[in-house]
């Protein structure tokens, strides 16, 4: 297998960073922390990388709204590198901030990924305050959407279990045909559900997200992003009640990472 | 992000002024005191007048002020270390350094009893005490109070609270990465009717809400998980909320030696100055009044997690290239306190108008003792200076070189060349003057209910379980990330729905490595109107057993004092922290868990219509534990219908202090005690059968007794249980069902094994109170039968649990 090379962009607020880092070196990636000024000043370069992780925090404490500074800053800092490095096929995951950086970017949905001149666009989704008011700290459950185009979920077709921790993690669609393109394009990856797979009210739905939804990728299933923390959920001991017997020796979340690093090392 | 610094106008600005005190007489040195919030009594204002009057010269203002910070209670802890006249029930002594005495010793006493296998690093001399982790960790805790901010302003003070324990930690050795935070509360019941409140003070649940989200938004930004904590309710807290927020981190072995040394620059990073957090350090040295929101606002600072989250970052990152000699957190006293403390040894110069500033008009003797928040400070040599200041550049954050260390054993700060302060450091240091403060306790005599308890106690078993005390707080905890940095191994809420209440929290910090952290805690309020001894007693011991039941190993656990206290210079006051100390001793010396760092708070009273509103005495206990594998610890619910339920630990008629009492309106008299010599041999065995695997579930008992513990069991793990009370290990004194389920008594457990192990676990309990009481059952009831041989207690635990749930659904 080739080496896969990850770089999880840092800045201001961002945290997470540390276990993202070791869930990727676990499924045998190498992975670099790196803070956005080392990119927009040519200390270091994008192009070196086939993995983009943007992870969990509250970039610039999450100011005007949750993601919106750093989005901002990638689509002009960086703009040019991050565009190629997306219209290259390469894979970007954004976790919880990072997927709100992602929707505010315009990478995601990203319908039109894969065509040229595509990238950063214009904002048609975004994460708005959960319908329960505040911050919430839970493990919710995920039931894998059929057939969706997702490249890091491939092989996971039983509804995984993974924890949240946001305020902001409403999705909402700025209207119904960005919903119903959206759908068509099964770029929906992720619908939060009961341990069954059935959808339902909060604590099921803990945000109060339309259609249920997760977590949403690109037209191209190689830009991805999930209100949920995949990367605390890789070893036994993470499971809420590993105590009670219910884990595995590896967590839901790692499959995810496994099939990127797969992915990238087959593909890129 | 802006980078301007506020260009400063210094003509119009700059006054440093005088202060008239060589000759003042005694009601002049008073009235100075209290104009300038100095909170200096007479014989120290004497103390300082005597030494100018050496000096041949008046203080300025900014000297003034650094000697009334440095000598406030809260950075000298002049109460605790005093000289005491303490009268006990008649008895007379004088107690020559309490918490030498007590608390310090017993650290001393267990380190030398350990010899070569003392685990403890830094004790009671950093920013927060350190113990071995593993070979290459060191550990540091620290916890800390912020309570007269958070009484004026719930958001800031607590937002602030956790802010400033975070670098504590972070300042500590060369700088611990903080791994978890922890947070205790106590208010008064948040259900209280509006015109109950006194003016001047805040609605307790505007308090409870606005506590709850400044620790939230502060910690969550921090990235650092909320673990552990506890919340607690006594109508005394109305004026004073106490706030403790804790922060543990990991250092790297041999980067705990911290020095400043002589041409090292002075290098302030992180936050700007304001005029937020002036007089915060003397401020907590006043007892609150309806007035304080005027006059001591300003007292409260203004937190930016995002801004100290920069400087962490950088800090850390400095620290592994080596790039500093010496770091320490700017907290109460600021650049005052921060650069005195480091300098102490050496001597330091600075010079104030570079500092840099949130807006312009501070006086320097503003900007030297803001305790403006985020604010580290460093001593770089000047060889690395332009490293550092390019990592800081790199990622936004500011850094400004406004000094250096010195070899004079002087503190001199200047503005633009003018002198503001020039000052001994030994008389800053050791010239605080000592005099006697007397004290007294007397053995108090509460009322207990006259009315006989009825036949079945189910009612009453749910009444307890939705009181304040008893009840989930999950509706709290689920507003801290307790997750993030992945390390979580047992979480704050545990069992079949992830609801019911772990005793400890376990992280296993260096991801892919077995070793963990137990961390908890120990209150025991309402023992303490009885006698403080005990509360304290039972609050090391609640701590400790906590820890002890998901599976720490006694012999590495260390412990962290919080007192937080009236006002001391009440005699009844300091009777109770003479009481509270010396149980200290005795518990820690017995169990052999070194106190390796604390914090005391006094003046937590509040002035209303001629007398005051005083917290009770609260001792908060923080405990962590080290563990080899964290795979071996247990969670508290029940497990699987068939297993056995046993009981460690004697219950003795013990319901005075009770969470039950308390229900009935009683406070009683029968305090529970401790007996830790037995405790710990119990302590030990159970760890081992824990480590074995003998142990499916275990849960202390603590607050409403055995009766409440059972039912948390039950309903955590989603089953039932039926339980033969008259199995209990019991003292002969016990001879009511109520006393048998309520009572309060210290080491004491709740034990499932999984059937066909009862023999290999019961032969590990030889000698010690332990007994099988019932069975694990899927019928999802909980049934007790009492002494009588009748069920005592029936109840769906669905309806158990929803009485525990409801109260704080908010």
């Amino acid at each position: 297998m080739k080496d896969v090379k990850v770089i999880v962009l840092r800045t201001a607020g961002t945290n997470c960073d540390k276990e993202t880092v070791f869930a990727f070196e676990l499924a045998g990636a190498k992975a670099d922390l790196v803070h956005i000024n080392e990119i927009s000043r040519g200390e270091k370069k994008l192009d070196r990388y086939q993995i983009l992780a943007i992870p969990g925090g509250f970039s610039y404490g999450d100011d005007i709204s949750a993601g919106r500074v750093l989005a901002v800053e990638m689509m002009n800092k960086i703009s040019a590198q991050v565009d190629k490095f997306v219209a290259d096929g390469k894979l970007v995951i954004g976790i919880c901030n990072g997927f709100q950086v992602l929707v505010k970017t315009g990478l995601l949905p990203g319908f039109n990924a894969g065509e040229a001149g595509s990238g950063a666009a214009k904002q048609s989704v975004t994460l708005f305050d959960n319908d329960s008011g505040k911050f919430d700290c839970r493990w919710v459950h995920l039931n894998p959407v059929e057939g969706n185009v997702c490249v890091f979920t491939q092989g996971i077709e039983t509804p995984i279990y993974l924890p949240i921790a946001h305020g902001e993690g409403k999705l909402i669609f700025d209207n119904e045909k960005t919903r119903d393109k959206l759908r068509a394009a099964k770029q929906g990856v992720f619908k939060y559900s009961d341990a069954a797979g059935k959808p339902g009210p909060y604590p099921i739905n803990p945000n109060g997200s339309e259609d249920d939804l997760a977590g949403i990728c690109n037209a191209t299933g190689r830009v991805f992003g999930l209100m949920p923390h995949p990367e605390r959920h890789v070893l036994s001991t993470q499971h809420p009640r590993w105590t009670r017997g219910e884990a595995s020796e590896r967590g839901d979340g790692f499959a995810i990472f496994r099939n990127a690093v797969a992915f990238a090392s087959m593909e890129l | 992000m802006a980078k301007k610094t506020v260009k400063k106008k210094t003509e119009m600005n700059i006054k440093i002024e005088t202060v008239g005190i060589i000759g003042a007489a005694d009601d002049e040195l008073i009235e100075i005191s209290r104009s300038r919030l100095l909170s200096l009594n007479l014989l120290e204002m004497r103390k300082i007048a005597a030494h100018y009057k050496k000096k041949g010269r008046n203080p300025t203002d900014a000297e003034l002020e650094c000697l009334a910070q440095t000598w406030s209670e809260h950075c000298k802890h002049k109460v605790f270390n005093g000289i005491i006249d303490y009268s006990e029930n008649g008895k007379k002594e004088l107690i020559d350094n309490l918490f030498k005495l007590t608390i310090r010793k017993a650290t001393e006493t267990i380190r030398k009893k350990r010899g070569a296998k003392d685990w403890c690093v830094s004790v009671f001399e950093d920013n927060a005490g350190v113990v071995e982790f593993d070979d290459d960790w060191h550990f540091a805790f620290k916890v800390e109070t912020h309570n007269h901010p958070s009484a004026l302003d719930p958001y800031g003070g607590a937002n602030t609270g956790i802010g400033g324990v975070i670098r504590d930690p972070l300042g500590t050795g060369l700088g611990a990465t903080p791994i978890f935070n922890n947070n205790i509360f106590c208010f008064a019941p948040p259900d209280l009717p509006h015109d109950k409140v006194p003016k001047g003070i805040l609605h307790p649940k505007r308090i409870f809400k606005g506590v709850v989200a400044g620790v939230r938004d502060y910690g969550n930004r921090m990235g650092i998980p909320t673990i552990n904590g506890s919340l607690h309710f006594d109508m005394r807290y109305l004026g004073n909320p106490l706030v403790y927020c804790g922060t543990g981190g990991l250092i790297p072995v041999g980067k705990m030696e911290k020095q400043a040394r002589k041409g090292d620059l002075i290098v302030a990073v992180g936050g700007k100055t304001g005029r937020d957090g002036i007089h915060g350090a003397t401020f907590s040295s006043l007892e609150l009044d309806h007035e304080s929101e005027t006059t001591s606002s300003g007292a409260v600072q203004i937190g930016n997690p995002i801004v100290e989250k920069k400087a962490m970052d950088v800090i850390l990152q400095a620290r592994k290239l080596d790039l500093y000699d010496c770091i320490t957190d700017c907290g109460a006293g600021g650049f005052s306190s921060a650069v005195g403390e480091m300098g102490k040894d050496t001597g330091a110069e600075l010079q104030l108008e570079k500092a840099p500033l949130k807006y312009g008009g501070l006086a320097p003797w503003e900007i030297l003792l803001s305790e403006a928040q985020e604010r580290m400070v460093l001593s770089v040599p000047p060889k690395n200076l332009a490293k550092f200041m390019k990592l800081c550049e790199r990622e936004n954050v500011e850094a400004v070189v406004i000094g250096k260390f010195t070899d004079t054993k002087r503190f001199v700060v200047k503005y633009e060349g003018r002198m503001v302060a020039d000052l001994d450091m030994s008389f800053l240091h050791a010239g605080v003057p000592r005099y006697p403060r007397p004290a007294v306790w007397n053995t108090p005599k509460h009322s207990v209910p006259k009315v006989p308890a009825p036949a079945n106690l189910t009612a009453r078993l749910e009444k307890v379980l939705s009181i304040y005390n008893v009840a989930s707080k999950e509706w709290v905890a689920r507003q801290y990330d307790h997750e993030v940095q992945g390390a979580s191994v047992l979480k704050p809420f545990v069992g079949a729905d992830n609801d019911g209440p772990s005793d400890a929290a376990v992280i296993a910090p260096v991801l892919g490595s077995p070793r963990a952290i137990v961390v908890s805690n120990g209150i025991a309020i309402r023992y303490g109107d009885i006698d403080p001894y005990w509360m304290a007693a039972s609050a090391i011991d609640e701590a400790v057993r906590n820890a002890v039941a998901v599976g720490a190993d006694i012999d590495r656990i260390a412990i962290l004092d919080n007192f937080c206290w009236g006002n001391p210079d009440k005699p009844d006051r300091l009777g109770d922290l003479v009481r509270a100390s010396r149980a200290c001793f005795d518990v820690a010396v017995t169990y052999g868990t070194p106190f390796i760092s604390g914090k005391d708070s006094f003046y937590n009273e509040f002035a209303v219509e001629g007398d005051t509103i005083a917290i009770p005495s609260t001792l908060l206990i923080s405990a962590a534990g080290i563990i080899t594998d964290a795979r071996k610890v247990v969670s508290m619910d029940f497990k699987s219908a068939g297993n056995l339920v046993y009981a460690l630990g004697v219950t003795y008629d013990e319901l005075g202090g009770s969470q039950y009492y308390q229900t009935l309106g009683h406070i009683g008299n029968d305090v529970p005690k401790l007996n830790a010599r037995e405790a710990k041999k119990m302590y030990k065995a159970l760890g081992a059968a824990i480590k074995k695997g003998l142990v499916r579930a275990c849960h202390d008992a603590s607050d409403g007794g055995l009766a409440v513990a059972l039912a948390e069991c039950a309903f955590a793990g989603a089953l039932g249980a039926r339980i033969d009370a008259r199995l209990l290990p019991r003292d002969k004194n016990v001879k009511t069902d109520e006393s048998l389920l309520f009572s309060e008594s210290n080491s004491r457990f709740i034990v499932e094994v999984e059937a066909g192990k009862e023999d290999e676990f019961a032969a590990r309990f030889k000698g010690l109170p332990c007994a099988k009481i019932g069975e694990v059952t899927d019928k999802k009831r909980l049934v007790v039968v009492g002494l009588k041989g009748k069920p005592v207690v029936d109840a769906d635990i669905r309806k158990l649990k929803a009485a525990w749930q409801s109260t704080l659904a908010w």
